[in-house]
């Protein structure tokens, strides 16, 4: 088999850098990684940490200016996604790539019908009649697990509940058959037992059709419900990568540890909480060296003036940290490995 | 025993729906349906819920800053409801509250300065001379260096700005305040140092929280004791270890099955509710969540659905897992 098949998505050294009046902002700076197909890949980080970005970046959908894509390449099933031209891609959006967005409201036209809307998508990409497009509407509605599917073809989507309307997101997000969906904070504006549904029925979807899913999320606890790996982000950098299970077993980058650390427990009660010091700094002005450095417990000098290159740490687990490799750690005297955890 | 330092009694708040051209009172949004909680000093009770369950409005009623439509909310023995302007003018600076939005709750043309100086104004605080050293003594209260009175809200990160909001509340030195979703809006590494300030602060000042909150991990973390809502009324309320270790409400076990929890490991029973919130303006007859409940019984659509006492402290409104008190047994 083919190497380039294992993986439907492989990104190679992503920069998204915007030019703005404050200078460039470096979104996302030297990202890579694999997505084997009919897998779940998870990119997490917090607010400004470049997921979002990544994700327009593969979509081709970064304005231009301010935006800028370059980088080696993102090849998608073979083929190089930077150096097609909007016309190319627009073949590859919502056909081969779709992508479902956090706010199911604001990313439908409000004044047409759920059915008309689902439906134009099935006629321009799939050149079905009008008649052709609404059986198969009425079908994906049904598969999405909307009620009473024929009489909803009719509302418009302010009278759709967000959990309806973000099942109406993924109908239509599926009508063309994708290869690949690319979810963006999917269930972030939804309630908790609404949320559970939606993930239930994007499992159930990609067992059904081997789709891969690039999932965009700041929630460790949907990580672990949903994805098979795991990409962690900090200021547009890749700072950890390994299987689902590794991660949570034992993350070996400060910033990742400090995540797990600073999410309160449902099994105990009033422990106080970890807090990684200071705040995400801002992407015109990030820091030289490890870009995380500035809020590190275990910051040494090498930290703040050379950036960690991305050390194999155990099986498939990466991570850009100076304190795995063995080199620096050796110089100091000290074995390579994050410190145990009563440090912070 | 500690005294209660807020008793909410049949809280009810209904707004009405209009329609029409002459605005006719078509219905109405049973948004709080008779809600009765109480909080000792120095504790904390969150109301949980998913969206349309009348949290928030219930915590805007207890401070007036919406009228509720009937019940009783006695603030240290004081009644809120029937106060007059004045009065809770008075009141209102032992009653604070902080949003989920702190920029929407700031002025954009406002220093920090200006913004904690004006609720010590506000409140005529007799401090025309300390005002200055009192702004300072908040802002390192909640752990904003002194800089930071010169400059305007959208020069501080989120965290930041609810640390300024916090300030606010605590200028005119409440006891009481209601935080609506505080950290909602945060990363998770923000979050966790504005909960730990939020806890800091109650043990210096002895403060009273009603905490506000969907995130359940949070909300353990923080509460003494929790108030399920389901569709304007407390499904379930007690204790938080047992409302979170021995849940008895049909929708308190859904909801914390629901809650992704950070462990691939784990292989959870899931409970999928069927069906979305129904709308508080028609909500179902008998027990609210009878239609989306699996322990569903015929009796369950017609019942009086009353919180029962099923241990010390534990009360749960359930006509299957709590059906009624034996008289006197």
């Amino acid at each position: 088999m083919n190497a380039s098949h294992e993986f439907i998505l492989r990104v190679r050294n992503l920069r998204t850098h915007f030019h703005t009046d404050q200078g460039i902002a470096r979104a996302v700076d030297g990202v890579s990684f694999d997505i084997p197909a009919g897998k779940t890949l998870a990119l997490v980080g917090e607010s400004g940490c470049g997921k979002s970005v990544t994700a327009l970046s593969i979509l081709g959908l970064v304005p231009h200016p301010p935006g800028e894509v370059s980088g080696e390449a993102i090849e998608f099933e073979g083929r190089n996604l930077l150096a097609f031209s909007e016309a190319e891609m627009r073949r590859i959006r919502g056909n081969e790539i779709a992508m479902i967005f956090q706010e199911p409201m604001t990313s439908m036209n409000p004044v047409f019908r759920i059915g008309d809307q689902i439906g134009a998508v099935l006629r321009l990409h799939r050149g079905l009649s009008k008649a052709a497009a609404r059986e198969e509407v009425l079908a994906l509605m049904q598969r999405v697990g909307i009620p009473a599917a024929e009489s909803r073809l009719e509302d418009y989507p302010h009278q759709m509940s967000g959990g309806m309307l973000q099942r109406v997101m993924i109908a239509m997000a599926l009508s063309c058959h994708p290869k690949m969906l690319i979810a963006d904070e999917p269930t972030t504006a939804l309630d908790v037992t609404i949320q559970a549904q939606i993930l239930d029925l994007l499992r159930v979807l990609q067992r059904e059709t081997g789709m891969s899913i690039l999932l965009i999320t700041h929630d460790l606890g949907i990580v672990a419900e949903i994805a098979d790996e795991v990409v962690v982000m900090y200021a547009g950098k890749k700072v950890e990568h390994a299987p689902v299970a590794a991660l949570f077993a034992a993350p070996k980058h400060p910033y990742t540890r400090g995540l797990f650390a600073s999410l309160p427990a449902m099994q105990q009660h009033r422990q106080r909480l970890y807090a990684i010091r200071g705040a995400v700094p801002a992407p015109t002005d990030f820091p030289a060296g490890c870009r995380f450095h500035p809020r590190c417990p275990y910051a040494m000098d090498c930290c703040r003036r050379d950036e960690p290159p991305l050390l194999e740490t155990g099986d498939a687990h990466r991570t850009a940290c100076w304190l795995h490799d063995a080199g620096v750690m050796a110089a100091q005297g000290k074995a390579p490995g994050l410190p145990p955890e009563a440090a912070p | 025993m500690t005294p209660d330092l807020l008793v909410v009694q049949d809280l009810v708040k209904h707004f009405p729906v209009r329609k029409g051209i002459f605005s006719r009172v078509a219905g109405h949004v049973r948004a709080v349906d008779g809600l009765s909680f109480r909080i000792p000093r120095g504790k904390t009770l969150s109301l949980v819920g998913e969206s349309g369950s009348g949290k928030t409005t219930t915590g805007r009623a207890i401070l007036r800053l919406i009228e509720p439509t009937s019940g009783s909310v006695r603030f240290d023995g004081i009644e809120v409801t029937s106060m007059n302007r004045q009065d809770l003018r008075a009141l209102r600076k032992r009653m604070q509250i902080i949003f989920q939005d702190p920029y929407g709750s700031l002025n954009p043309r406002m220093t920090v300065y200006s913004v904690l100086s004006e609720a010590l104004r506000t409140h005529r605080l007799p401090q025309a001379t300390g005002a200055r050293d009192r702004v300072y003594e908040l802002l390192s209260l909640v752990g904003l260096p002194p800089e930071a009175a010169d400059r305007y809200p959208h020069e501080f990160s989120g965290g930041q700005r609810q640390r300024v909001g916090i300030a606010r509340a605590l200028a005119v030195e409440p006891e009481l305040i209601v935080a609506d979703e505080p950290v909602s809006a945060l990363d998770v590494s923000i979050q966790s140092q504005i909960l730990n300030l939020l806890e800091d602060l109650q043990q210096q000042l002895g403060l009273t929280y009603l905490f506000i909150g969907h995130d359940l991990s949070v909300v353990r973390h923080i509460s003494d004791s929790v108030a399920v809502m389901y569709l304007g009324r407390i499904v379930e309320l007690g204790p938080v270890e047992a409302v979170f270790e021995h849940p008895v409400h049909p929708y308190t076990i859904a909801l914390l099955a629901a809650a992704p929890v950070p462990d691939p490991a784990r292989k959870r029973r899931r409970i999928l509710l069927p069906g979305d919130i129904p709308s508080p303006i028609n909500p179902p007859t008998g027990c609210h969540f009878h239609p989306r409940c699996p322990d569903a019984q015929p009796g369950c659509a017609r019942c009086e659905t009353p919180l029962i006492e099923i241990s010390p402290g534990h009360w749960v409104a359930c006509p299957v897992h709590a059906p009624g008190a034996p008289a006197n047994a």
